[in-house]
């Protein structure tokens, strides 16, 4: 077994402060909202400003005038601590939670698809980021000792059990346990690593200190088991970031948007599922929402592509004003197999880059200025097409009904313009100018749709006006005989 | 002296090295190696480079007035790339493209995608992201009078975007407007006069040199006469007065 922890040392600040691309305005968390309280982190332009964790809340406000106070809200925090769970179940099939501020990951069977245990931290640390929330990363043979050293903020990676015990030594005693009165008395007896606490008399350490100490060390030796209860990935997903200042902008919208895409791509990716209509709300002042659904062709979990669909959306959607929380829901999911590369660029990924680039279109332009053309069975030319969505049209109808059609224009009038005709009583067609137009081939007769109220009797004709255009004109069957062009052959 | 037998290879070395494709010369069409999709016109052919619709650059079609055929003269090349199962796209037709007709023409319409955005951005931002997909075959893009006065750097990005990649990009614009320096191919689509036939000219080609224009007979199958026998029957069924078939 070789584990791999990941500590958030900064949650509490970090669940605040994600959703913005650097700090701005000094930001400190408080371990509550009553008079007496104290606090917990503080981001980077607090504490330049003096503020440090630990200090009272009215200090803090004397060394940063301007300083923004939240009040640590734990519940957030293990909800995040959950989904980054759920993130990570990409990397490995068993992943278990720390609390409060932990996740371990059993890595060893990851190493190869990963390319080794480097590459493997690399990954983890680059999806960290992107998610916004800094961790250290530690692993070794068994979760307590990876846990420790992630603890500790050492960066260190031992994948052999017997190098464990080495590394093990040189952290300090005080992760044995929380207990203070413990730490006290591992003090006195001068056993400040625990390298010394390993070379104490293992009798005489459980009798003074108790079974758990000793417990606790054979558990992080890998001599005693320490089981871990797996994460269970949730079925759906969904999370709400607070943003610590109101935003209006689209591109700092995005940004926070993207970190909860990045996790909704990652828990994806470990359920094997794809996203057809994800949903989003922002949450503005006075209780205004804005809900965006993106509508995919085809299921996706591929994070440039949908936050590039999102950044289309919001170009052309209007918000009231500005928004004061982001909130996302995977809506329904449908399983979505991984693809395998290929080395030459081949007609899979190709149909997956078609679907794409109808989505990316639909996404900026809205579906109404997107169709497909399929042919309709009618006789008559306007019903004998429909729109529909691209990609859909009927499958070809073949060399028959080509071979039918001889003389039909690329080109149609939406609405038959009205040709201007001749005084007499046969009435001849002429084109805007008044010159005559002359018919080349024709007529075929068109006579449908008596059934449905939209009765059509027509001739057709192939006309040439004096620039040499063709025209498709017809001639109504009715008394009046008028004239009109239905399209060109261009 | 010795100079005399060796002249023939050496006028041979020139000649060879003349017909370098690299090397152009200003009074005849180098053959130029492009990469390019034949255009289903045997006649037009000769006079491309590579012998058809290059690919990755943009080809302008600058056309009299609409319905001469300047759709019929793509359509060979667009619809065997649809047959391939790439996207024909049109952005901003000025008339509807007729299903019945593409599909009489070869194109396979679930291939086919129509593109009507609002504005000017809209379009070019649309033509932009079909040339990068790989997915699409063809692009055509139809400016009309209003957007004539485009900007050259727009057409410059598209023509990078175009670059390298396995697109036609074709460009129809009214005739009167002026021409683009972007556009690697430039033909001139008219009628010619008391006939219905279409002439092509090349204004600008790879490889230089303007040939003369391109006459093709487009319309040939379209514009067969009924026999006698059918306009009798036909007669007989429309009760039209027969001076209303020819009318000039």
């Amino acid at each position: 077994m070789l584990w791999l922890a990941l500590h958030f040392r900064h949650l509490p600040l970090d669940v605040f402060t994600r959703g913005m691309p650097a700090d701005q305005h000094p930001l400190a968390v408080t371990s509550g909202a009553e008079t007496g309280a104290r606090i917990i982190a503080a981001n980077r332009v607090a504490q330049m400003q003096g503020v440090q964790p630990g200090m009272g809340v009215s200090a803090a406000c004397a060394l940063a005038a301007r300083l923004q106070l939240v009040a640590r809200d734990t519940a957030k925090e293990h909800a995040s601590l959950k989904r980054i769970a759920a993130w990570s179940l990409q990397f490995t099939s068993l992943v278990s939670l720390a609390d409060p501020d932990a996740v371990l990951l059993e890595i060893e069977g990851s190493l190869k698809l990963f390319g080794g245990l480097n590459k493997l931290h690399q990954h983890i640390a680059r999806g960290i980021a992107q998610l916004g929330f800094n961790a250290s990363i530690a692993s070794a043979p068994t979760p307590l000792a990876a846990l420790w050293f992630a603890r500790a903020g050492a960066n260190v990676r031992v994948q052999h059990p017997d190098a464990l015990r080495h590394a093990l030594e040189k952290l300090p005693a005080d992760f044995i346990c929380d207990d203070t009165a413990m730490r006290d008395l591992l003090e006195n007896f001068g056993a400040q690593t625990l390298g010394d606490c390993l070379r104490l008399p293992r009798d005489g350490l459980a009798r003074r200190a108790g079974r758990q100490v000793l417990d606790q060390l054979d558990r992080a030796l890998g001599l005693r088991p320490d089981p871990r209860q797996p994460f269970i990935a949730p079925q759906t997903y969904s999370a709400a970031l607070p943003l610590p200042a109101p935003v209006s902008q689209a591109d700092a919208l995005l940004f926070a948007a993207r970190r909860l895409l990045a996790e909704l791509c990652g828990w994806l990716t470990a359920t094997g599922h794809g996203v057809q209509r994800p949903r989003f709300e922002f949450i503005h002042e006075k209780q205004l929402v804005t809900i965006i659904t993106l509508e995919l062709a085809n299921a996706s979990r591929d994070l440039d592509h949908l936050t590039t669909l999102l950044r289309e959306r919001l170009a052309r959607t209007e918000l009231p004003c500005a928004a004061i929380e982001i909130a996302i829901a995977s809506g329904k999911v449908v399983p979505l197999a991984s693809r395998n590369l290929a080395f030459l660029p081949d007609n899979a990924g190709r149909e997956e880059s078609s679907s794409r680039f109808v989505e990316r279109l639909n996404a900026r332009l809205g579906a109404h200025a997107i169709c497909g053309l399929t042919p309709h069975a009618d006789y008559r030319p306007e019903r004998a097409w429909r729109a529909c969505q691209p990609g859909a049209a009927a499958p070809d109808p073949g060399q028959a009904t080509s071979s039918l059609m001889p003389t039909r224009p690329l080109w149609l009038l939406t609405t038959p313009r009205p040709l201007r005709e001749s005084g007499k009583t046969s009435a001849a067609p002429m084109d805007q100018e008044g010159s005559p137009l002359s018919l080349l081939a024709g007529p075929e007769r068109i006579e449908a749709g008596w059934w449905d109220g939209q009765h059509v009797a027509r001739d057709y004709f192939v006309a040439r006006n004096q620039a040499q255009s063709l025209l498709w004109i017809y001639r109504e069957r009715n008394v009046a005989a008028h004239w009109y062009v239905h399209g060109f052959f261009s | 002296m010795n100079a005399s037998p060796s002249a023939p290879s050496a006028s041979q070395a020139i000649v060879s090295a003349l017909n370098h494709p690299a090397i152009w010369r200003g009074n005849d069409f180098a053959q130029v190696a492009t990469p390019s999709v034949p255009t289903g016109y045997a006649e037009l052919d000769v006079h491309l480079p590579g012998a058809g619709w290059p690919t990755g650059v943009i080809t302008e079609i600058h056309v009299e007035r609409p319905g001469i055929g300047e759709l019929q003269l793509v359509m060979p090349a667009a619809a065997r790339l649809t047959q391939a199962d790439r996207w024909l796209v049109m952005i901003a037709p000025p008339y509807l493209p007729y299903a019945p007709a593409l599909a009489a023409h070869g194109v396979k319409l679930s291939r086919l995608m129509l593109i009507r955005p609002k504005t000017l951005a809209e379009q070019l931002w649309a033509c932009e992201q079909a040339l990068q997909s790989t997915s699409c075959g063809s692009v055509m893009l139809w400016l009309d009078q209003s957007s004539e006065r485009m900007a050259e750097n727009a057409l410059r990005r598209l023509q990078l975007t175009a670059e390298r990649r396995e697109v036609l990009a074709m460009l129809f614009r009214a005739s009167r407007a002026a021409s683009c320096a972007q556009a690697a191919l430039r033909l001139h689509v008219s009628r010619e006069p008391q006939t219905s036939r279409t002439a092509v000219r090349i204004l600008k080609r790879r490889g230089g040199g303007i040939p003369a224009p391109v006459v093709l007979d487009l319309h040939s199958a379209l514009l067969q006469r009924p026999t006698p026998a059918q306009r009798d029957e036909f007669d007989h069924v429309s009760e039209a007065p027969a001076s209303a078939f020819v009318t000039h």
